[in-house]
């Protein structure tokens, strides 16, 4: 229990630190190999968002992980998906999803997404020194507004600026192939069906280009994640669902180019 | 120098305890339950706004009768207290029994140390998972800790509850009419309780990683209603078997009262006639 003038509130973060918990920066001195999350997308469509992030994480130029998880649910209405280094930014959802949690039970009601987006923006600046040190962490948020009836898409930087963006963004370092491909399919109003079609194509883009950003992997059955968030909450798109996505991609990738698909080189 | 006068600690802790029931007795009272899905908890409470039952972590849910403001402050240190624990190890580490040990501990000090005891009485609630059973823990004013079997009654008139609720309790049986049940021993012969006099919550297996979901308005006014016209057909049926004795209970107050005691009809009746009368 605390004193009236020292009470955190509904903050968990601010409990965490007057408790006493270990939540300061660890410095990190020379160059050690740490993990990378890379390439995670969020666009708008008829009923809210849809964002999908790759699966493999890399230290320096071997793969770490090949079924790595980057998007996340932030609480029912809301995603949060990462780019960067991927400890800190693992533990940073995990904070933030307590944090969403923990504010929604101590007050009785559920945070604005406009507050979960600022509540996000301070954890990434609070990281700004680590940052600064190579471990960069770089959010998408991403949810539906119950209050406007709409989905909304936030994107960081590190120093925690927080810019709400209209239709679609990527991060990571295949976010500039995965944002172009996205700004080409983009239209208003798309169905579920077309927003999930167009976030895959964006991610298979963007692995194609960028070493750092995992592809379909066929022989193990892995595909990226995709989640939808709408008025009825957030929902993972099922494996079944995103592996079918990219058999109708791949095939149609095949038929436009009989002879290979272009960038491919010539063979021999 | 002035001397102190002496009071025996007897006296003091009396004194003290006297002075806490009559705090929770003041306010009204709240009933938990088993049901085929999980744990219900109802509370008469006519306000939407101000809770007495709320979500602490996954699987458990906090309650609390007399004082509001300190039954929320105990709350408030219980959800404080999970998801320090839930984030610091697991999620599974967050269990009802540690919760429970920490509120009795509370509570004892401050009866024993503090200028006033807190006037409450406050459940902790566990939905079990994996085969372990569900687990209600009644916390007093000043600390004693019970475990509660299959439901528990909280708040001043709670032996009278008690009794009803122990003459109409069922194993397994579905939200519908444990719901009906809860309500008719909360509001006893003489009164009939609304969906607005009722605050009620559930701990239930259907609702995913966060168990504790609040039944409100409408939700709850067609339960009730369809938990009434259950046990009233039941109660119709029960009439047509044993004629002796049984129309007279299953007509009473709106048939609610019925509601409260059916498929106990023997000692329901009994027992109906001296707290009736």
């Amino acid at each position: 229990m605390f004193s009236p003038g020292d009470d955190p509130g509904p903050d968990f973060a601010a409990l965490l630190r007057r408790s006493g918990s270990p939540a300061g920066p660890i410095v990190a001195e020379g160059a050690a190999p740490f993990r990378h999350a890379t390439t995670v997308v969020a666009l708008r469509f008829a009923d809210g968002v849809v964002m999908a992030g790759d699966r493999r994480a890399t230290e320096g130029y071997s793969i770490a992980h090949r079924a790595m998880e980057k998007v996340f649910p932030a609480d029912r209405w809301s995603a949060v998906a990462i780019a960067g280094a991927a400890g800190p930014a693992v533990e940073m959802v995990r904070l933030f999803q307590v944090q969403l949690e923990h504010y929604e039970k101590v007050e009785g009601v559920s945070l604005s997404l406009e507050g979960k987006a600022n509540q996000l923006a301070q954890m990434v600046r609070e990281h700004l020194p680590l940052a600064m040190q190579g471990l960069a962490v770089v959010p998408l948020f991403a949810g539906f507004d119950r209050r406007r009836g709409i989905g909304r898409i936030f994107t960081y930087d590190v120093t925690g600026g927080h810019y709400e963006e209209a239709d679609f963004q990527a991060t990571g370092s295949g976010g500039r192939d995965a944002r172009t491909t996205i700004k080409l399919g983009y239209r208003e109003g798309l169905s579920r069906a077309e927003a999930v079609e167009l976030a895959v194509e964006a991610l298979y883009e963007a692995a194609d280009e960028d070493a750092g950003t995992g592809g379909p992997d066929l022989v193990r059955g892995i595909f990226p994640l995709v989640a939808v968030v709408t008025a009825d909450g957030y929902q993972q798109a099922g494996e079944p669902e995103v592996a079918e996505r990219f058999a109708t991609l791949i095939e149609r990738k095949r038929s436009e180019r009989p002879g290979g698909v272009s960038g491919g080189g010539e063979p021999g | 120098m002035s001397m102190p006068f002496y009071v025996a600690p007897e006296q003091v802790m009396k004194d003290r305890a006297e002075y806490a029931q009559k705090g929770i007795a003041r306010g009204r009272s709240l009933v938990a339950s088993t049901y085929d899905q999980g744990l219900l908890i109802v509370a008469e409470n006519p306000s939407r706004s101000l809770h007495k039952i709320s979500e602490i972590y996954d699987r458990i849910a906090f309650a609390g009768v007399g004082k509001y403001n300190e039954y929320d402050q105990l709350r408030v240190a219980g959800v404080r207290h999970a998801d320090t624990k839930g984030f610091t190890f697991s999620r599974e580490d967050v269990d009802a029994r540690s919760l429970a040990n920490v509120y009795a501990q509370f509570l004892g000090n401050v009866f024993t140390h503090e200028m006033k005891p807190f006037e409450v009485e406050i459940l902790v609630a566990e939905l079990g998972a994996d085969g372990r059973p569900d687990q209600l823990y009644h916390i007093a004013y000043e600390g004693t800790i019970t475990d509660e079997d299959h439901f528990a009654v909280l708040g001043g008139d709670a032996e009278t509850i008690n009794q009803r609720v122990t003459a109409a309790w069922r194993e397994g049986w579905d939200l519908a009419s444990a719901l009906t049940a809860m309500a008719g021993a909360l509001g006893g012969p003489d009164r009939v309780l609304r969906d607005g006099d009722l605050e009620v919550a559930v701990l239930s297996r259907q609702n995913g990683r966060r168990t504790f979901r609040r039944i409100a308005d409408e939700e709850l006014a067609t339960l009730l209603a369809s938990g009434v016209d259950a046990s009233e057909a039941l109660a119709a049926s029960d009439a047509g078997e044993d004629a002796a004795g049984q129309g007279g209970a299953g007509t009473d107050a709106a048939g609610r009262n019925g509601s409260g005691r059916d498929g106990d009809s023997g000692t329901g009746a009994a027992e109906d006639t001296p707290e009736g009368a």
